[in-house]
């Protein structure tokens, strides 16, 4: 029985950390904001990341587990914004609690952003490598120019529009989207306290997801397609699942992210904030969520912490990248590391045998 | 489907490290094989029984090239039947065809009874044919139990949001999978190294875990791609072993592809021999080997 456990905890002992991790990085960050000890800077930046590091996790979703290069998931997020925003000025009149409303529209904005999800991922998941992610991109762009057309009023009853403000139509009420000009006067709902539930409800979906049944086909599909389809998996179901998955998270972030700030354009929502999405994902380490955690959180204050040297910042940010990518990928460090963790390994081992817990040799 | 008891003590015996260096072939008894229905050969123990592939009129043409002309194949339910044939004839391509990698362009493939056309690769796995391959396809990256668990997917249901919310299903699945995933590397005395990494694993173990993976998928029909390529004599000699004993054991029926004569006299029932993709001779090991065409084709090349 124990052995048995034992064998089944590997990964989920690595979850453990990853949450261990994120809930001490909440404690400190909330102890530290009430303590007034960080600049109010910063504490503009803290729902900012946690919506960043929740597309990290989710990007990761794709990028690592299901190893589909995707450069459109800003797309997504827009279109999660957008939703968010209006069902939110939506429910405005008739919900009064701000979390309610902030919960509502995020889920709404989830389910839009899936849908979104799903009608591009049915072409998409036809293509595969570069193809799909030039496709991915087109997309992204597609979404963006969509939104910055999109007109939305609100008087009692919902107006759109693709052409301008007057053809809405609209008796008095509001103008909740005003097309290039996007969001303005944005209610803001958005917290730290939501921000971080919404990582962990993020990273609990993934991980989840990952050590499942639909987890390993997607994994299988990754590693070896043709494999994969010689044992019966349906290839393009499971990759349009992990798609599907990470654009209602990346929505529900998006929601989120627009939500904190009294204005959104949709041209926020472009090309390089997909990029960055990747760059989280990618120095932290593809399928490694631990990783794109720590670098989004990490690359997202960088920028901040680095604007007293002016425009030399983004120079540095570029350098940083660089050499965290060289660093991480010399083979003498790699060595190192890996002697320290073989090592640390070793102690554990040891322990166990010490306290007589290393039974039949499931890890001989 | 029935799983008896394997009944080669001898194998098993073999299996756990007292090898005898005699040959299996020489203990087995030689298989009778009659006509079924049709004017193709089985085993006589399969005689009466559905044959668990037929193919008919078989062809698949690249461009002006045919690549298999005019294939007519049956495997009894529980035979071990042989492919061979020199290089290029088209065995491999016959199993790409089996398995719907390609469409044929003619004939009929009868899985059990049930005609095939229209399937592709994922629907022919569940319906009952698993493969190994050529040059190995593991999934490298994950655990080898992991790999188990992924041959048996169609074998255990847990769906998306059971698994994401950790639903009862999930727990009940996830169990399922880890006792099947164990039971299975068993037959191949692997369960030791259920947590390692696919990948890292020696080559001869990789050969035995793609066919671990081939059997989660419960198949009727089992497909080997030159199963002992790369082994040396002892290995080959276990997998024979082994391949009987999966037999035996899951009651299905294997067709394999292999240059190594060794295995396929010593374990085939029947044998088939293509040359540029037509086929050329059928028949026990015996005639096989007595048939002056094959000689001429294939094993004429060793004088």
């Amino acid at each position: 029985m124990m052995e048995r456990l034992k064998g089944l905890s590997t990964p989920s002992r690595d979850n453990l950390v990853t949450y261990a991790l994120v809930f001490a990085a909440w404690a400190v960050m909330q102890s530290l904001a009430s303590a007034h000890a960080i600049s109010s800077s910063m504490v503009g930046l803290l729902v900012p990341i946690t919506a960043y590091v929740s597309l990290a996790i989710s990007l990761n979703l794709v990028v690592g587990i299901s190893g589909e290069l995707s450069l459109g998931h800003a797309g997504f997020m827009s279109v999660g914004a957008f939703t968010g925003l209006v069902v939110a000025q939506i429910l405005a009149p008739s919900v009064a609690s701000g979390p309610l409303r902030l919960l509502v529209s995020m889920l709404a904005a989830g389910g839009v952003a899936a849908l979104a999800g799903l009608v591009v991922g049915v072409p998409v998941m036809r293509l595969q490598g570069d193809y799909l992610a030039i496709v991915t991109l087109a997309f992204g762009e597609i979404i963006k120019n969509l939104l910055n057309n999109l007109y939305v009023g609100f008087d009692g009853g919902l107006h759109l529009s693709m052409t301008n403000v007057a053809s809405l139509g609209m008796s008095g009420g509001k103008v909740l989207i005003n097309g290039p000009q996007g969001a303005v006067g944005i209610e803001k709902l958005s917290s730290f306290m939501a921000g971080m539930l919404l990582v962990l409800f993020t990273l609990l979906v993934v991980t989840n997801l990952v050590n499942s049944r639909s987890g390993r086909a997607i994994m299988a599909v990754r590693d070896n397609r043709i494999a994969a389809e010689s044992v019966g998996i349906d290839t393009t179901k499971y990759r349009l699942m992990a798609f599907v998955v990470a654009a209602a998270l990346a929505g529900m972030a998006g929601a989120l992210y627009a939500m904190n700030f009294s204005s959104i354009v949709p041209k926020k929502f472009d090309f390089n904030t997909s990029i960055l999405i990747l760059v989280f994902v990618v120095l932290g380490g593809m399928g490694n969520i631990r990783g794109g955690i720590i670098s989004a959180a990490l690359l997202t204050v960088l920028p901040e912490k680095l604007r007293f040297i002016g425009d030399f910042r983004m120079l540095i940010y570029a350098v940083v990248l660089i050499s965290v990518m060289l660093f991480s990928n010399n083979a003498q460090v790699r060595m190192t590391l890996d002697g320290i963790r073989t090592r640390l390994a070793r102690k554990d081992d040891d322990e166990a045998l010490a306290d007589g817990e290393r039974g039949g040799g499931a890890h001989a | 489907m029935p799983r008896t008891e394997g009944t080669y003590k001898a194998q098993s015996e073999r299996a756990a490290g007292t090898t005898t260096g005699q040959r299996p072939a020489a203990k087995r008894q030689r298989t009778k094989m009659v006509a079924p229905p049709n004017d193709y050969l089985v085993p006589e123990r399969d005689a009466l029984l559905t044959p668990v592939l037929e193919c008919r009129h078989l062809g698949i043409d690249f461009g002006g090239l045919h690549a298999v002309e005019d294939l007519n194949l049956m495997v009894g339910k529980t035979e071990i039947a042989g492919l061979i044939g020199p290089n290029g004839a088209g065995k491999t391509t016959v199993f790409n065809l089996l398995t719907k990698v390609y469409q044929p362009t003619r004939g009929t493939i009868l899985l059990d009874g049930q005609d095939t056309a229209g399937m592709d690769t994922a629907r022919v796995s569940r319906e009952g044919i698993a493969r190994t391959f050529q040059n190995i396809r593991l999934f490298d990256s994950l655990s080898v139990e992991d790999n188990v668990k992924i041959g048996l997917h169609n074998q255990v249901s847990c769906g998306m949001w059971s698994g994401i919310f950790r639903m009862p299903r999930y727990w009940l699945s996830e169990k399922e999978f880890h006792d099947k995933a164990l039971e299975l590397l068993d037959v191949f005395h692997m369960a030791d190294n259920a947590t390692d990494i696919a990948g890292s694993l020696p080559y001869g173990a990789q050969r035995r875990l793609e066919i671990v993976r081939a059997l989660a998928t419960n198949p009727k029909l089992l497909l080997l791609d030159e199963p002992a390529a790369g082994m040396n004599p002892v290995e080959t000699e276990e997998l024979m072993d082994n391949i009987v004993r999966v037999r035996d054991r899951f009651q299905i029926a294997v067709l394999l592809i292999e240059h190594d004569m060794d295995l396929v006299m010593g374990i085939c029932e029947g044998i088939v021999v293509l040359n540029f993709g037509r086929l050329i001779a059928k028949g026990t090991p015996e005639e096989i080997q007595a048939n002056p065409q094959v000689v001429e084709a294939y094993l004429g090349k060793q004088d």
